[in-house]
């Protein structure tokens, strides 16, 4: 989960997105795409591999790898359909590296680094990539902060040279500091106080990694937010904003050599910074017991199921078990033609809707996570019992191999409608490459992929889809009357 | 027009979450105001930024984007732009209806939204599940939006399907099914969805908004529908929509990617040739003048009040809007480069997201923004807004802000042509907004005409803070 640092009217189009996406019915499952929650994350982060399998001679040949003298990662995507780049900068450091009370300071950071330099005024940044035709932004997510940019291609020398300047000349003051965490607290109003699911989501997360820092939220706790200052933005980016943690990736109408020669003569200045230690996260004891989060809010509009579990990312996980995963919940919950769809939705009409993500790009974890809604007068807890019975049938009989081979097919063609945009094919290596992965491992992703096999998947459902690993959130709507609680109490009794 | 949609997106706040994180990836995170949106319909050369900034890394010989389009004609009569480009197999086409929500029948709110979610729920001798199943085992992309004004469409194939996409998708406009069992599944998750939707304060702003706006007139009224109006949509009702609307007359079509102008007119023939010649729409009234000053608060418990506000604003023909344009991008478009955001978050801190746009109808047009602050510094907010807006309406933008907009406008232009899809969209709905062929070539000198003394005076014609529509929920003031 990551936060930008701007959505002013992205905001708006979200909004339209948002309301799409709640009432229309679905489309091709493909339309994961891009633009989707957890299961496309993991896809993004490996339909490179897809792409060069179909692309042979285009994506191996294509991407370029070196470091600077000062130990800076560059990775060169050249596309030249249109004379258009993408700069981005990937820190190697993110939310879970924050200190111990100061959960959101790695995401004020962010926003502070518009705030000025030695050389440039504060807010100036983003004002000189708009008057050269450029658009930019930033976001933080647990593992990474991104600064970005997409530009006309002879821009670039522009924006490298301003992005290495606030790499380690930032000037802020106390005032600009002030202000700018009120802006943060509005976000976390926009994003999570206003919403009583996301207040559930950020508690579910709590719940389900009780040691690591994935626990707390991008955005910080508001008490946390409130006590940050100058100080504590300084001393994070002092100890971390070097070129030896960060990865430069330039994707367009650019050539390795160019970019290799505007990296030196700017990032390639700075010095290296030996001090720069990333500390290992504590990790998570094994799940000993499952966990429930339930809400009751009278802004809720329906009553809705959650439920998330404890698995590897592609970065932790044993040889070919993060795959396995990808699989599996593509075709438990992917879409309109899962298991799950055609079961709960289509056939037995217990939900009105039911999906299913992995979220996968984590350096230490990952989720698998789903969500649901109650058909009719079914009752969620109704819902809750037949996705735990879908699930039981799955460890049970596994999938079969038509539905493995149509999961396969489907996330590969994917792939190939994901290079037609330079920005998602820098962000599928960017998220790779900032916890660890290498371009190798990302092309070889549809090898890997199409290796697994029905019983791979029997495996990692067994191995995974484990009560004790799970968070189940329940959202309710306080609309009931003294009345109708009396029937439910009546119902319950009987029942039992 | 941005209609990815997944069933299980249906499925809510915890996924809409994760997904509000990953819109960006898409490339949207800057993108503009709904008026970029409208206006990036008005597309611009490549070539011609290139010719417009000092140096480049490769200087390319100044040629017509309008070069690259295609005519294309099928044996029918069915017209549609190309942009061929064989580089990536796939292709991506998009198509528009006019007509969208405003052709609902009085009752019927949310019919023709409700018909952009069955027609790829069973079609021809293909029911549902089987007809999902092969759209998925192909990775065919068809999704259908509905507007005010339009009823528009997205198909997306890799060249290797794109025969038996063309069979579906020629299924899905012409034969849907509307199988009840389908019918009341989606009817289902639509209720669903508008039980969500009364419960967001951004939501209920618009909605409320639109109709303090609009009134009696079509405009106001909800293209989603409301429960009642969703509930009481018949197969009737959609066949009779669809037999209504889809017609050859008003249809506007834009294509790119790995298909010749010959393939594409057997293809046109294909999807489109056997709908009706005319179409049969109501007449929607013309709204020239909002009302205003008008300003409602609905109360809801929440920490943080959303606040829409707006008057009347600029039809896309009238002449000045390209001056308007540049004029918004100033006020409230340009993100960080923009008034608001410059006096409202950058320096009070009193907002994440504060915006204007503009928001021409066929029918009318508005201008709009939003913010959204703590309870109890909202007033203060608007406060703040308004005196831009005064500000701005009396003296105008300055010299300086007028150059760097034009800089940014002109300079941003390609960005908006480096995918299929998008290049599709500019193509279809500069078709829409009947700007002509050559408007990818005329667009940036249209911006770099502006000058300040045209400017001045749209502002003062077209800010009115006097005339603020404002709508608010939340609990303004209190703490």
């Amino acid at each position: 989960m990551f936060l930008t640092r701007f959505h002013t009217k992205t905001r708006l189009a979200l909004q339209n997105v948002w309301a799409e996406l709640t009432t229309k019915a679905l489309l091709s499952a493909t339309v994961l795409s891009l633009i989707l929650s957890g299961t496309t994350m993991i896809s993004m982060t490996n339909l490179t591999n897809a792409a060069s399998q179909s692309t042979k001679q285009q994506s191996s040949s294509r991407v370029s790898q070196f470091v600077l003298g000062n130990g800076m990662q560059v990775l060169v995507i050249p596309d030249h359909r249109a004379p258009v780049v993408t700069h981005m900068v990937w820190y190697h450091v993110g939310a879970a590296d924050e200190p111990p009370g100061k959960a959101g300071v790695a995401h004020f950071l962010e926003h502070l680094m518009f705030k000025g330099t030695e050389k440039i005024a504060p807010a100036e940044f983003s004002k000189i990539i708009a008057r050269n035709g450029g658009r930019d932004n930033a976001f933080t997510s647990q593992d990474a902060t991104v600064y970005h940019q997409r530009v006309a291609s002879d821009r670039l020398p522009l924006v490298m040279k301003l992005e290495a300047d606030r790499m380690r000349n930032l000037k802020l003051d106390d005032k600009t500091v002030r202000t700018e965490r009120d802006v943060v607290l509005e976000e976390r109003r926009s994003r999570t106080d206003n919403s009583p699911s996301a207040i559930l989501s950020e508690q579910m997360m709590a719940a389900l990694y009780v040691s690591h820092p994935y626990g707390a939220p991008v955005i910080g706790w508001e008490h946390e937010i409130k006590a940050l200052n100058l100080k504590d933005a300084m001393e994070f980016y002092r100890q971390f904003y070097a070129p030896n943690n960060a990865i430069l990736i330039v994707a367009g109408d650019v050539t390795r050599a160019q970019v290799e020669k505007l990296a030196k003569a700017t990032y390639g200045k700075i010095e290296r910074m030996e001090a720069v230690k990333m500390q290992p996260c504590p990790q998570e004891a094994p799940p000993a017991a499952p966990r429930r989060v339930i809400l009751k809010d009278k802004r809720a509009g329906k009553a809705s199921f959650s439920r998330l579990y404890l698995v590897p990312s592609y970065n932790t996980a044993r040889q070919g078990e993060a795959e396995a995963i990808d699989l599996m919940m593509k075709i438990l919950a992917g879409g309109s033609t899962s298991l799950m769809y055609n079961d709960l939705v289509v056939d037995d009409k217990i939900a009105t809707s039911v999906s299913g993500w992995y979220e996968s790009s984590g350096r230490d974890y990952g989720r698998i996570g789903f969500h649901a809604l109650a058909a009719g007068k079914n009752s969620i807890r109704d819902v809750e019992k037949a996705l735990d019975k879908e699930i039981a049938k799955f460890i049970k009989n596994g999938p079969t191999q038509k539905q493995l081979e149509r999961a396969k097919n489907s996330y590969i063609a994917e792939y190939v409608y994901g290079v037609d945009s330079q920005s998602t094919l820098a962000r599928r290596y960017g998220w790779a490459l900032v916890v660890g992965q290498s371009v190798k491992d990302v092309e070889e992703w549809p090898k890997r992929l199409e290796k697994v096999t029905t019983k791979d998947i029997s495996r990692v459902a067994a191995k995974y889809l484990v009560e004790k690993a799970s968070v189940t959130g329940l959202l309710f709507p306080v609309e009931k009357t003294k009345q109708a609680r009396k029937t439910t109490l009546r119902k319950r009794r009987k029942r039992s | 027009m941005i209609s990815l949609l997944l069933e299980w997106r249906h499925a809510k706040k915890l996924a809409l979450l994760f997904l509000t994180t990953f819109f960006v990836l898409t490339g949207f995170y800057f993108m503009s105001s709904k008026s970029s949106l409208v206006v990036a319909k008005n597309s611009g050369s490549e070539d011609l930024m290139l010719s417009t900034s000092e140096s480049s890394l490769d200087k390319k010989p100044a040629s017509k984007y309008a070069d690259r389009i295609q005519q294309v004609t099928s044996p029918k009569g069915i017209t549609a732009w190309l942009v061929e480009d064989h580089s990536i197999p796939l292709m991506a086409l998009q198509f528009a209806f006019t007509g969208g929500s405003t052709q609902d029948p009085k009752g019927r709110e949310g019919l023709a939204n409700f018909l952009t979610a069955m027609l790829d729920e069973g079609a021809g001798n293909i029911k549902s599940k089987k007809f999902q199943a092969m759209l998925d085992e192909m990775a065919i992309r068809i999704d259908f939006d509905a507007s005010r004004d339009a009823f528009d469409g997205n198909f997306q194939t890799l060249t290797r399907n794109r025969d038996k996409a063309l069979e579906l998708m020629y299924l899905a406009l012409n034969k849907p099914r509307f199988d009840k069992k389908a019918l009341e599944r989606i009817r289902e998750q639509l209720l669903a969805g508008l039980k969500i939707s009364a419960k967001s304060p951004s939501k209920i702003a618009s909605r409320a908004w639109f109709e303090a706006a609009y009134g009696n007139h079509p405009y106001a009224r909800p293209v989603k529908g409301t429960q009642k109006s969703v509930s009481s949509i018949t197969s009737k009702d959609l066949e009779a929509y669809r037999r209504k609307v889809f017609a050859r007359d008003t249809l506007k079509i834009g294509v790119v990617g790995d298909i010749t102008a010959d393939e594409l007119a057997v293809a046109l023939d294909k999807l489109f040739g056997d709908l009706p010649e005319k179409s049969d729409l109501v007449t929607v009234p013309e709204i020239a003048e909002l009302g205003g000053p008008v300003r409602r608060v609905i109360n809801m418990d929440n920490p943080q009040s959303v606040a829409q506000f707006g008057h009347q604003g600029i039809k896309r023909e009238d002449e000045d809007f390209i001056p308007a344009y540049v004029l918004n991008y100033i006020l409230g478009g340009g993100g960080f480069s923009s008034r608001l955001m410059e006096e409202v978050r950058e320096k009070r801190g009193l907002a994440y997201s504060v915006y204007s746009y503009l928001y021409p109808l066929d029918h009318g047009a508005m201008f709009i923004g939003g913010v959204a602050t703590k309870n109890a510094k909202l007033e203060k907010s608007l406060d703040v807004i308004t005196s831009e807006l005064k500000r701005l309406s009396e003296n105008g933008p300055s010299e300086e802000e007028l150059k760097n907009a034009k800089l940014y406008l002109t300079g941003s232009y390609p960005l908006r042509f480096d995918t299929s899809s998008k290049i599709a969209s500019q193509l279809l709905w500069i078709q829409m907004d009947d700007l002509g062929i050559d408007y990818i070539d005329m667009r940036n000198k249209k911006v770099q005409d502006v000058t300040l003394k045209q400017i001045k005076s749209v502002a003062k014609r077209l800010i009115r803070p006097e005339r603020l529509i404002i709508t608010i929920v939340g609990n303004p003031k209190s703490g």
